[in-house]
């Protein structure tokens, strides 16, 4: 494609340099300025080489490769994996499982993905550049599309669509490992979350529980039920928060819970202005969800 | 050369000053129906406009100069590329090309005294300053559109952006429809029965050709925007739900309602930029265009086949493969009339005698910059590709180099070339080389880039960045190529000023040109031509016979219709000479039937419906007025 579209630009700009060397003399080398080679050469230039160009791209582009990024056909796909958009994260489902995580997908090496992509609020697009073509996700459509990791590693992605304010701030992590790494990561997801065992976690829990956290926010196995922000059973397993934004250590975290909005403008988060000893509480319980 | 005006001729000529004159002063602005005033009216407010939208521009790449800019916030972004995209469209291209180079060199080139409407077309720049105060009356109370010039829902609904900035945004853009469509009409009706006898139609300028289409372009595309944005209006203020899924509705009608006006948009945006080119490449390679006939119908087909590819646009939303394959073909079938008219360019200047002057160079820069937008427009007719290019900055790449590259070039060569026609005077040669030099390179370090960005992933309309992404050295890059470009175009502006005033005098045909307008003084008096001129080819003024011919009707009389305000109409096809239209006058009412629309959308915005149908009947009542006056009111 880009050899082509060489040729054609070059071409033509070769046209154009002739002309600027020639510019006293009408007419080309050899050709002349006559009106019916001229024409000819609008011809050629204009209709003949684009026509059998398109074609062909049409032919490899359209025709034969379309089919590649395609939603996979039903039954073919080992597992599936359902992201939902939100303003402005990603939650992570595995139906058949009780697994559910945010911002971070992990999928087996070598294996078919079906992501089952729709949003929660407004027009999202999830876009893994190295792994997957991107597609949107769009409020009252269930669109689809195949995810599928040759190699293990960490491949980064954004969303493509512009969904407001956060929309540069809504990054995703897909993790790609050996099936039984995976497997055992599944399982551990799929688990309630770990119960708080040190007095400080018991003090963080209650915090937790007790204060506006546990509204928006599920930790599944206790009375925190909240479904508008990232389920957090697990979140000392993630390596980032806030969809990539920030990492996931002790400071950014106490950061984060301290004042979400000075990191992340206008995030759904409000600032519940708790004194920083509570802050330093719930961080500590948070990072023993394992 | 210009008709000589003989002593005989004289007393007719006199005539026609006084039948024609204007009032005097700010009034004479405010009242004038003179298609060249409103001409000039257009184009120095769509050059404040392309002022605003350029310094959007340039807040945007300084937030963008690194990462983790913090020179804009992130609301403060989202409106500042919202209307960088609403200002550079709506409010500088479309009434840049046609309101003023449309309004100022339509009637000349087919050498017509005025518009077929004069008074619409007052109406039409009066609105479209009303619809551009209107959107920036949200910018500077901040509440200015946030979501996009693409506005999609659910993100533009009441429920994600409560504010009124989307409202200024649904109402602003119907406003500034009423304008747009105005004047397509009013330049189809023009171009079809106002064009000199023996204008025929295989006869008429290429540049009147490629504005024909984009008046029909325009008369039935907006009538999906300004259906799209009431929906979008009704839902978010009268509880409707044509875009809400959760009632039945779908937010993917509104990106088809929206497509089906934009992509047509770009043609629309780009087609009076082929027609400049049209004019300037024979001009300076003395040299009739190659397959004229051919170019002109490729110009029409580029308008037409522009209406069939709008699910391009949306690759991404899920549709079936089938569809999308559809959609491809047919964008591919527009690359073969775009670069039918490409080639022709390239070979009339490749076996013409190029004279490179200033003009032609930004033709030149428009034709290298339409060819890296047309090809990378190609790739993204393929699938696969535009999948996973689609909304990242390889798009924002491609539409720059189709939108900048080569629809403003032209409008900056058509400046410098049409400069000497309105002011009578000539601009300074050397700076205006060097100020192509400095916008073209400008251009492209600016926009290249991107298309890397865009393949290293960097989604659009992000209002910053991390760092370590490899996206860091070319954002810098982009930025500083912005700033070579602004310094360029202030370098045409300032050129342009100086001359304005210190400039050699330039005659009334400086560079040899090919069409009508060349043929009159410089500026054009208020009727244009004291002769109606005959036309004979579709370059009149390289017919000499023709124009000696002028001067001696002159003398006789012949067609000089010195005793009213008139101008001839002929017929559609081959343009014998018609009949004689009584032309209305200046009026004061085209201005207050716009500030009674501008009264009506701003009640709308603030839901005192009421009020809204009261400034509609006192519209009305201007309405009435206007027609009541139509003749002989000056």
């Amino acid at each position: 494609m880009l050899a082509v579209a060489g040729v054609v630009f070059f071409g033509a700009i070769g046209m154009l340099v002739m002309a600027w060397i020639r510019r006293d003399t009408p007419g080309l080398p050899l050709i002349g300025d006559r009106e019916p080679v001229a024409q000819g050469l609008v011809l050629v230039f204009g209709i003949g080489i684009p026509l059998i160009t398109l074609v062909a791209l049409f032919a490899v582009a359209d025709v034969y490769l379309v089919g590649q990024t395609a939603p996979p056909p039903p039954r073919t796909t080992a597992m599936t994996v359902d992201v939902i958009g939100h303003q402005w994260w990603w939650e992570v489902r595995y139906p058949g499982t009780a697994a559910v995580t945010a911002n971070e997908i992990h999928i087996p090496v070598d294996t078919r993905v079906d992501v089952v992509a729709t949003t929660a609020d407004v027009i999202h697009s999830f876009w893994v550049p190295q792994l997957a073509r991107k597609i949107d996700m769009v409020p009252g459509r269930s669109n689809r599309v195949l995810l599928y990791a040759s190699r293990p590693g960490r491949y980064r992605g954004q969303c493509a669509e512009f969904c407001g304010l956060q929309h540069a701030n809504m990054s995703i992590l897909v993790v790609a490992q050996p099936p039984a790494a995976f497997r055992s990561w599944l399982a551990d997801m799929a688990a309630p979350a770990p119960a708080a065992a040190t007095r400080s976690e018991r003090l963080g829990e209650q915090l937790f529980l007790t204060s506006q956290c546990a509204s928006c926010h599920q930790l599944r196995g206790t009375s925190a039920r909240g479904l508008i922000g990232p389920d957090l059973s697990h979140l000392a397993t993630r390596s980032t928060l806030a969809a990539l934004t920030i990492p996931n250590t002790m400071t950014a975290l106490e950061q984060w819970i301290a004042d979400p909005q000075a990191i992340k403008p206008g995030n759904r988060m409000p600032d519940l202005g708790l004194p920083h000893s509570e802050v330093a509480e719930i961080a500590a319980y948070l990072k023993s969800l394992r | 050369m210009a008709t000589t005006i003989t002593p005989r001729a004289r007393p007719r000529v006199q005539r026609l000053e006084q039948i024609w004159a204007e009032r005097q002063g700010l009034l004479g602005w405010l009242t004038t129906t003179d298609h060249k005033r409103i001409g000039i009216m257009y184009f120095f407010t769509s050059l404040v406009m392309f002022g605003a939208g350029g310094v959007e521009a340039l807040l945007i790449r300084t937030q963008l100069i690194g990462p983790n800019g913090h020179v804009l916030s992130p609301q403060a972004y989202d409106e500042v590329f919202t209307m960088h995209g609403i200002t550079m469209i709506f409010l500088f291209v479309i009434p840049m090309t046609t309101g003023a180079f449309g309004n100022y060199l339509i009637p000349l080139m087919i050498g017509s005294r005025d518009m077929a409407f004069p008074r619409m077309n007052a109406l039409s720049y009066w609105v479209y300053l009303g619809s551009a105060i209107f959107m920036y009356v949200g910018l500077a109370g901040g509440h200015a559109p946030n979501s996009g010039w693409f506005d999609y829902v659910p993100l533009a609904s009441k429920a994600y952006d409560p504010g009124n900035n989307i409202d200024f945004y649904g109402w602003g853009l119907i406003f500034n429809g009423i304008s747009s469509t105005a004047a397509a009409i009013n330049f189809i009706v023009t171009i079809f029965k106002l064009r000199a006898p023996g204008m025929s139609l295989n006869r008429m300028p290429l540049f009147c050709f490629a504005f024909l289409a984009v008046s029909f372009s325009l008369l039935f595309a907006l009538p999906s925007l300004s259906m799209a944005t009431l929906f979008l209006e009704l839902d978010r203020n009268l509880g409707f739900h044509f875009y809400d899924a959760a009632h039945g509705g779908d937010p993917l009608l509104w990106q088809n309602l929206f497509w089906i006006f934009g992509h047509p948009e770009v043609y629309i945006i780009i087609l009076p930029a082929f027609g400049i080119a049209t004019a300037i490449i024979p001009t300076f390679t003395e040299r009739k265009m190659v397959f004229f006939p051919l170019v002109a119908l490729a110009e029409l087909l580029v308008a037409f086949l522009g209406f069939g590819v709008w699910v391009h646009h949306m690759f991404v939303v899920g549709f079936a493969t089938l569809t999308t394959v559809y959609f491809a073909a047919a964008s591919l079938i527009i690359v073969i009339p775009s670069a039918i008219q490409l080639f022709a360019w390239i070979t009339t200047i490749a076996t013409g005698k190029p004279r490179f002057q200033t003009p032609l160079l930004w033709i030149i820069g428009f034709i290298v910059f339409f060819m890296i937008g047309g090809l990378s427009g190609v790739t993204v007719a393929a699938i696969p590709f535009d999948q996973q290019v689609e909304d990242s900055y390889y798009i924002v790449a491609h539409f720059h180099f189709v939108i900048f590259g080569a629809a403003v070039f032209p409008i900056l060569g058509g400046m410098y070339f049409w400069f000497p026609k309105l002011t009578g005077r000539m601009y300074n040669e050397p700076a205006g080389k060097l100020s192509f030099w400095m916008t073209f390179v400008g251009t492209f370090v600016t926009f290249f880039p991107m298309h890397f960005l865009g393949l290293l992933g960097m989604p659009r309309r992000v209002y910053t960045y991390p760092s370590g992404m490899g996206w860091t050295f070319w954002n810098l890059l982009e930025s500083c190529g912005a700033y070579l470009l602004t310094a360029g175009l202030l370098l045409i502006f300032g050129n342009l000023l100086y001359s304005y005033f210190r400039g050699p005098e330039a005659g009334s045909d400086p560079f040899g040109g090919d069409t009508l307008e060349w043929s009159t003084t410089s500026p054009p008096p208020a009727y244009n031509y004291a002769v109606i001129p005959t036309v004979s080819s579709p370059y009149p003024m390289w017919d000499k016979r023709d124009r000696e011919l002028d001067t001696r009707r002159l003398e006789r009389g012949e067609g000089v219709l010195p005793l009213g305000h008139e101008t001839p109409a002929s017929t559609v096809e081959d343009a014998e000479w018609d009949e004689i239209l009584s032309m209305p006058s200046h009026s004061i009412w085209p201005p207050v039937s716009a500030l009674m629309l501008t009264g009506i959308f701003a009640m709308l915005l603030l839901r005192h419906y009421w009020i809204a149908v009261g400034f509609g009947a006192l519209g009305g009542l201007a309405l009435i007025v206007w027609h009541g006056k139509e003749y002989g009111s000056g």
